[in-house]
């Protein structure tokens, strides 16, 4: 256990000592990077609790990405404009503060996923996926053809939204944001796991029949630990906004999804550092197989690939420490 | 008249729906495998067609290459990465046939480059015919309603009537029996990996001559395979028959009824996007309600 706890602290130690060191040596573009990282590390530590430690193949998971992303993007952009947001049943004001529009985000995919949860959820297996990815396919046709907010182009906002204190528009500054939400997010997964629900969750993954036979109800255990991992990719998802200050139907689609599960697989399943460590090495892959080729997905793929077929652990599962705890 | 055209683009629909999701529910009734490069064979065969086709001017041998350039890609897969995901978890299937189709797309990618290419029609087949009641359709839609319905039958006869189908229903009910009865299990699954495939490359070749033939075509022909097979159960043949035929009605009705029907109660401008939206979510409605009311599909025996 200890030498797992040392792995997850080397892992997200990395990612800050990048960003510090790129920040001193004068290169903000490698900041911005090792903030898209903890963005996507995030998500992945979201999908994680999900899929690694509750055993549900969501391949839906971009939908609450893109969700948390366009509340932000919408309340922004209606603050920047001066106009509410909704004014039936009841008015709601545009909002450009971080600490106001999170809870927000979280709250619009904590709904979004308990419905699409307690749907898919009725199936198990092969029907969930298809099912999660097909539940985000709808989310992702409806923002395509939902014009008030971009439709197909996305909807843009030029002031990054602020946060009490820090200057978000310094990339070190809004890394610190990211960072900092994402330790807390591992914080509440080994919490979690280590709680007497999330004992339950892992154990309703592995046997099913045994935790129903001791009188605990899989569905109620797996519906909390989706919304639960739903609401943390869409504080990610409201962070990847910010990051780029823009949001459009991309961030739904299902390739997103793919690549969020692709951040956890990449580092190791059930793994509290592994979605760090596999969002690291494909922000790092994109930067350098990019560089090579403008084919790099290929190469992607075929590392996707070797991983898969030969070192089923992720990243993780191949250092030394790295052994599965779940 | 509106009406009957858009219940006819809605048949078309549904079998070149049922030519993709026929191929999926096959492979994974019988070995047990989420194909998502599915889509991708879908995609190599528009390319081969297009590529043949403009080559040499024939349509029938672009057809023909789509079936071998889609079942031979298919081999080849199977030969070097499904063969090792049969006994894996579904997880690793779909990350395995994610990864699948990066190398896929890129690949297309960097050989035909970034622009789409085009299908012509052969004369025998463009133009339109004028069907009973005076309604004119273009006749290659009904030719590629013809050839799903051919392909359905024939499946069904090679599924139901020949040693090879008695086969893949054993492979599906016992494999481990089968094999130990001397067949060649690994080669059967080879096979009906090819002939699924096949099948995707058919689907992409005829659709190719409607739409442009581009890269990343097959994606979302891909997700709506898998609602198809969802409702009409995975594994289930005749579910995905009936399913595809369902959706692809649900879809073309909805997006053309949806509007004129909000039309009645709204502005039109305001009708038109909010029916357009809906009309575009109506099939994962459909899926969702399928799902409440039976989680294992119409025609689906597992959960």
């Amino acid at each position: 256990m200890r030498r797992v706890a040392i792995l997850n602290a080397t892992v997200f130690a990395a990612l800050v000592a990048v960003a510090l060191v790129a920040h001193l040596a004068g290169a903000p573009y490698v900041v911005t990077l090792a903030t898209k990282a903890a963005i996507f590390a995030l998500a992945g530590v979201g999908l994680n609790l999900a899929l690694g430690y509750g055993g549900m193949v969501s391949f839906g998971h971009a939908v609450f990405f893109g969700i948390g992303g366009y509340v932000t993007g919408i309340f922004a952009s209606h603050a920047a404009a001066g106009t509410p947001v909704l004014t039936f049943p009841f008015t709601v004001a545009g909002s450009a503060e971080m600490l106001g529009l999170w809870p927000m985000a979280m709250v619009v995919t904590a709904l979004a996923a308990l419905v699409i949860g307690a749907l898919s959820l009725r199936t198990s297996g092969v029907y969930f996926i298809m099912v999660t990815l097909a539940f985000a396919q709808m989310v992702y046709y409806f923002a395509i053809s939902w014009r008030a907010y971009g439709g197909e182009d996305g909807l843009s906002f030029y002031v990054r939204n602020s946060f009490p204190g820090l200057n978000t528009f310094a990339p070190l500054q809004f890394f610190a944001i990211a960072a900092g939400l994402l330790a807390l997010a591992m914080g509440f997964s080994a919490l979690v796991t280590r709680s007497r629900f999330g004992l339950a969750l892992q154990a309703a993954r592995a046997n099913r029949q045994r935790v129903m036979a001791s009188g605990i109800r899989p569905f109620a255990l797996q519906l909390t630990a989706f919304v639960l991992s739903a609401v943390i990719v869409g504080l990610a998802g409201s962070l990847y906004a910010d990051l780029n200050r823009f949001v459009s139907p991309a961030m739904l689609s299902w390739h997103m999804s793919g690549e969020i599960m692709v951040f956890v697989i990449l580092g190791g399943v059930g793994r509290l550092a592994g979605p760090v460590a596999g969002a690291g090495v494909f922000i790092l892959l994109e930067q350098v197989l990019g560089g090579v080729s403008e084919y790099w997905q290929a190469l992607l793929g075929l590392l996707l690939l070797a991983i898969v077929l030969y070192a089923p652990g992720g990243i993780l599962g191949l250092l030394p420490g790295g052994r599965r705890h779940v | 008249m509106l009406l009957a055209e858009q219940a006819l683009n809605g048949l078309q629909y549904g079998m070149m729906l049922f030519l993709m999701a026929a191929g999926l529910t096959l492979v994974f009734g019988v070995m047990g495998l989420i194909n998502l490069a599915h889509g991708s064979l879908y995609m190599l065969g528009a390319f081969a067609c297009a590529w043949v086709a403009a080559a040499t001017g024939s349509f029938a041998l672009g057809l023909a290459a789509s079936l071998a350039a889609a079942a031979a890609a298919g081999v080849l897969v199977e030969v070097a990465v499904i063969r090792r995901l049969y006994a894996r978890d579904h997880l690793e299937q779909v990350l395995a046939t994610f990864a699948l189709i990066l190398v896929f797309s890129e690949g297309t990618r960097w050989v035909f480059g970034s622009f789409p290419l085009y299908l012509t029609l052969p004369a025998a087949l463009s133009g339109a015919v004028t069907l009973p009641g005076g309604l004119q359709y273009p006749l290659f839609r009904l030719a590629i309603i013809g050839v799903g319905a051919a392909v359905a039958v024939g499946l069904w006869l090679l599924i139901a009537r020949t040693r090879l189908g008695i086969r893949i229903r054993a492979g599906e009910a016992d494999r481990e029996m089968v094999a130990a009865l001397g067949v060649d299990i690994a080669r059967l699954y080879t096979l009906v990996f090819a002939l699924g495939a096949a099948l995707a490359g058919l689907a992409g070749a005829l659709v190719g001559t409607i739409q442009s033939v581009q890269v990343g075509m097959g994606e979302p022909v891909l997700i709506l395979a898998f609602v198809v097979i969802v409702i009409g159960g995975i594994g289930s043949i005749k579910g995905a028959l009936v399913a595809a035929l369902l959706v692809g009605l649900t879809d073309a009705l909805g997006k053309a009824l949806l509007p004129a029907l909000f039309a009645r109660f709204m502005e039109v401008s305001a009708a038109n996007g909010i029916g357009a939206a809906l009309g575009s979510m109506l099939i994962y409605i459909l899926m969702a309600g399928v799902l409440i009311w039976r989680p294992q599909g119409l025609y689906g025996a597992r959960g």
